[in-house]
């Protein structure tokens, strides 16, 4: 069931001058914006897809990483002796190796350091201790057996609420002077004038909430190989990043390799999600192995090491609290974190917001006043933060917020789609400033939510609702209104280390009218070689098939930061249009010269220049790209050829908005929790191709259910990680999911060229408190108001006998 | 060891490892990177091919059990230049992202259309639910192996106007195909 604004809202802010009717190409694609079958699909059906571990090179050798068994130990000593002495290993690195190269530690993504191997302590289970580089992968891990490693273990800090506690175990000595686990404050909003809301409130409500630590686990695991040409001095890569320009800056500041002598090659990636973005000890390994060796490494990480040593999500520790009139209308919202982040702080985010995007927890709502404080802190886990489809943590913002919303329903005995249809920003009121300093470029939340409850039937399902508890089922009904901010973002406001959030791009038009677009941006399944397409096809007229997107390469493409935080379409996509709209000005200015006329006689039409008032006389794209390589006499300051580039500097973020809609039965004997219905209205403005946009918010709803009913990382209380493998790591199949429904409203971004906003991390954001919030309603004939995600089958039953657990601790 | 194992059609007899994983087999030594790997646990399906007609996890099969049998691939699912209707209907329906779960998902879609040509949603779901893709939210693979199964019925008994789908459209002209004319969502 899908409903569609209507065309004359869908165009929008399109901004291209002739978007009239919708053209097809000659391949039977459409000229722009429309459902387009993907280009990248015709290697992947043949399994030719070019995946990391598919890459082989010449002489190429096979490396392995011995990791601790120990969450918190000192490292006595290391004997390599028998490892050195199998037959097929060529080399064994440990932390001393490295610290004679200066090499072991590295600089993280928040300015903190990690180590790359091992060298006094070990700080999490899974850290890596040594590196083995043999002749094929089998006699690499078999080497990792004959390797001794002597332990003293130290007593681990497991629970975050305990990590500043005075007599804590200091987990980072390495760090001079650090005398307790603390990491950083940070606040936002006004706490004073918040106070004052919540003294005057007529109710408030309190909950602790935990969103729990979780992993992203694309299909694909992380994987690099890299190689050192002596004589050249030439590094070569190829990595699993979602990143590939902003790892080879950090590799020229970790390794002192000259930055252009280094070459980062993204292959195809099997998902990332995020947790693509960082780098690994193990990619810098594979560079100092082949420094070592003089040959090709390849590292490729099983699942356990990835589920057990790389990005982590979430594991925020939140008490909010929420102020309101006895009538319904939100006052205030107060929220205190304590964010765990495991033994190195290696969140990935622009530098001025340690929590992220965090403080966007207003949400979607209008209300006097805001604060939220956050407190990052160390303890013997995987380093971690951000990653995971949650846009610098708007996620755990719109958990918090519409927990906090549904809570306040029940307490004021309010239908929760009433209360928020009372409390949303109003249409009027954008661009909109929220109380904690977020300008909404856009938004007509109302009718969104009304949509989603007209696709859902909401009143027919409170009905039936009302009938089975009459009988003794138990069907929950739950909501979310999400609002993201997407696109980092503005050079002035957003870096990474040290490295502005712009993106370059370039376009190339050939003289037969075939063009390259190059971006600097990289695909993990986004499908940006069709979609990038149809952007220039959209603003030049050549056709989608006829362009060529280039990515992943920086050898071959300008520098950018990557594709995270739904980053894409917001910053690079901007970057496409305004590429494109160059290339459409100077073509102009050749047509005209050839025609002999002044530009401004021309007017551009169906993908071509032409005489304003006689149309037969005009030049296409194509003819154009001929002209400005041959010898036509250009104009004054017009130089030949037809490319141009650019450095998009993002004005603002997008904020995309939605509003979800669940329906779940829970069976109280059991604890199981069935997802019957699932209805996801989202509005990221204009879709330059629906079919993505919607496959995008399928995989993010996937995540949700999955989230919130199965997916956790808990740690037992040695600090042992208890979800390092599938078979404790629970990931939905299509057995738990519903078959969604979708539905959007189009609401044009006014700063973005093509007034798009971000969507890939929208479902993943939005659909999480949905699910919960169903599945709290259908508890709350027994009382129940909260329980902690993953809501197993196990935390339901307990949460019926009113003793919900802590999930991020291993239960005994 | 010494092993004969037919792969799409071809006998190939090679030296290995007697501990090797069919998948490192197939992968690293024929070079059919199309098959996959995604865990340790055989829980995430990206490995899966055919083993004498069923589809098994290649990671937890030894090679040395294939010695003798016969190994069918994603490579082999495109035939005389013609997409087979299962890889068809995956691009019409958009039932891949990132492409990694994909072979594995179109081998059991395959098996599954030959044993049933006619399944309802839940069967798929059914047949799929060994498999794990992080990126579709399986609504469109559902749809994919419903567009296939559709297509091949069409095609069994043609009528004129849908019988192309399936048997008319050359592998090469399918992925810039024009999308509405064959890929009704369901
Ligand atoms: S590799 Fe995961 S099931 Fe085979
Ligand atoms: S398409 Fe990416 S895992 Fe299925």
């Amino acid at each position: 069931m899908t409903t569609t604004a209507s065309p004359a809202e869908s165009t929008g802010a399109q901004g291209a001058p002739g978007t009239t009717a919708q053209r097809m190409s000659p391949g039977g694609n459409p000229m722009g914006f429309g459902r387009m079958l993907r280009k990248e699909d015709a290697r992947f059906l043949r399994g030719q897809g070019h995946y990391l571990d598919d890459i082989t090179m010449p002489g190429m050798l096979h490396a392995a990483i011995l990791r601790s068994p120990f969450a918190h130990a000192r490292i006595r000593s290391i004997d390599t002796s028998e490892a050195e002495a199998h037959p097929n290993v060529r080399a064994v690195i440990t932390g001393a190796t490295l610290e004679g190269l200066k090499l072991a530690w590295m600089p993280t993504l928040s300015m903190d350091v990690q180590a790359v191997l091992a060298t006094d302590k070990v700080r999490f289970q899974g850290q890596e201790v040594a590196f083995v580089v043999a002749d094929d992968k089998y006699a690499a891990r078999d080497a990792l057996e004959l390797i001794d490693v002597d332990y003293e273990e130290l007593p681990p800090v497991v629970d975050a609420r305990r990590a500043l506690d005075p007599d804590a175990p200091v987990i980072r000595d390495d760090i001079e002077g650090k005398t307790d686990n603390h990491i950083f404050d940070w606040e936002a909003g006004d706490s004073v004038l918040t106070d004052q809301v919540f003294a005057a409130a007529d109710v408030v409500v309190t909950q602790d909430l935990l969103y729990p630590r979780v992993h992203p686990a694309p299909m694909e695991t992380c994987g690099s190989i890299a190689s050192m040409d002596k004589v050249t001095g030439k590094l070569t890569v190829y990595s699993t990043t979602q990143a590939p320009h902003a790892h080879r800056t950090v590799y020229a500041l970790v390794a002192g390799i000259p930055e252009h002598k280094i070459q980062i090659i993204s292959p195809d990636i099997g998902g990332g999600f995020g947790g693509k973005v960082g780098i690994y000890p193990g990619y810098v390994l594979a560079v100092v192995g082949s420094i070592v060796t003089g040959k090709p490494v390849k590292w490729v990480e099983d699942r356990s090491e990835n589920l057990m040593s790389t990005a982590f999500a979430r594991d925020y520790h939140m008490k909010g609290e929420i102020a309101a009139t006895r009538d319904g209308k939100i006052t205030g919202l107060r929220v205190d974190v304590l964010a765990d982040h495991g033994a190195f702080n290696g969140t990935a985010q622009p530098t001025k917001f340690p929590a992220g995007f965090f403080h966007i927890f207003t949400g979607s709502y209008d209300l006097q006043a805001a604060h939220c404080k956050v407190t990052g802190v160390y303890t013997n886990k995987a380093p971690g933060g951000v990653a995971y489809a949650c846009s610098f943590r708007v996620t755990e913002a719109v958990y918090l917020v519409e927990r906090m919303v549904d809570l306040l329903a029940g307490e004021l005995g309010m239908d929760p789609a009433e209360l928020r249809m009372k409390n949303l920003i109003r249409p009027e009121q954008f661009p909109y400033t929220t109380k904690t300093g977020w300008e909404y470029d856009s938004g007509d939340y109302p009718r969104a939510l009304q949509k989603a409850m007209e696709i859902a039937g909401y009143d027919e399902l409170r009905r039936e609702q009302a009938e089975k508890r009459e009988r003794g089922e138990y069907m929950g009904i739950g909501l979310s209104f999400f609002t993201e901010g997407v696109g980092a973002g503005p050079r002035k406001h957003m870096d990474i280390l040290g490295l502005g959030m712009a993106d370059g791009c370039e376009l190339r038009v050939h003289p037969t009218g075939k063009a390259q677009l190059r971006l600097s941006v990289q695909t993990q399944g986004q499908g940006h070689e069709t979609t990038f397409a149809q952007i220039v096809a959209h603003e030049v007229g050549i056709p989608p098939e006829d362009i060529e997107v280039i990515h992943g390469d920086t050898d071959n493409t300008p520098f950018g930061l990557g594709t995270y935080g739904s980053r894409s379409t917001p910053v690079s996509g901007a970057a496409a249009a305004v590429v494109s709209r160059r290339v459409r000005d100077k073509a102009r200015l050749i047509a005209a010269a050839a025609l002999e006329c002044s530009p401004d006689d021309l007017e551009w039409e169906q993908g071509r220049w032409q005489v304003k008032g006689d149309p037969e006389k005009g030049k296409t794209i194509a003819e154009i790209a001929m002209l400005s390589h041959g010898n036509l006499e250009l104009p004054e300051g017009v130089e030949g050829h037809l490319d141009a580039s650019v450095v998009y500097d993002p004005p603002n973020l997008t904020y995309p908005f939605g509003a979800y809609i669940c329906v779940v039965d829970v069976d109280p004997g059991t604890g199981q929790v069935k997802v019957r219905r699932f209805i996801a209205l989202d509005d990221c403005g204009p879709r330059i191709n629906p079919m993505i946009v919607e496959g995008q918010v399928h995989g993010g709803l996937a995540d949700g259910v999955g989230m919130a009913l199965m997916q956790a990382i808990a740690f037992d209380p040695d600090g042992n990680n208890l979800g390092g493998s599938f078979m404790d790591y629970l990931l939905p199949t299509a057995l738990e999911c519903p078959s969604w429904e979708t539905g959007e409203t189009v609401t044009p971004s006014p700063h973005h060229p093509l007034g798009v906003k971000g969507v890939g991390e929208s479902a993943t954001v939005g659909s999480p408190p949905a699910v919960v919030n169903a599945v709290m309603d259908a508890l709350a004939p027994f009382g129940v108001k909260h329980a902690d995600m993953p809501l197993t089958p196990a935390q339901v039953w307990r949460a019926i006998q009113g003793r919900p657990m802590r999930t991020d601790l291993a239960v005994t | 060891m010494q092993v004969t194992i037919t792969v799409n059609g071809q006998a190939v007899t090679r030296e290995i490892e007697p501990r090797q994983l069919l998948v490192h087999f197939v992968r690293d030594d024929l070079g059919l990177t199309g098959t996959h790997w995604g865990c340790d646990t055989t829980q995430c399906g990206t490995c899966v091919l055919w083993l004498d007609g069923v589809p098994v996890k290649s990671c937890t099969v030894l090679t040395a059990m294939a010695d003798g049998h016969e190994v069918r691939t994603v490579e082999d699912l495109e035939q005389d230049g013609r997409l087979d209707p299962v890889q068809q209907g995956f691009m019409n329906e958009h039932g891949l992202q990132c492409g990694f779960c994909t072979p594995g998902m179109m081998m059991t879609a395959r098996w599954l259309l030959d044993h049933n040509p006619d399944p309802d949603e839940s069967t798929i779901r059914e047949a799929i639910s060994g498999q794990l893709c992080r990126c579709t939210g399986y609504e469109n693979i559902v749809r994919a192996v419903r567009w296939a199964a559709r297509h091949e019925a069409e095609a069994r008994e043609p009528e004129p106007a849908a019988a192309a789908g399936v048997a008319g459209v050359p592998a090469q002209s399918a992925p810039t195909g024009a999308g509405e004319a064959e890929g009704a969502t369901a």
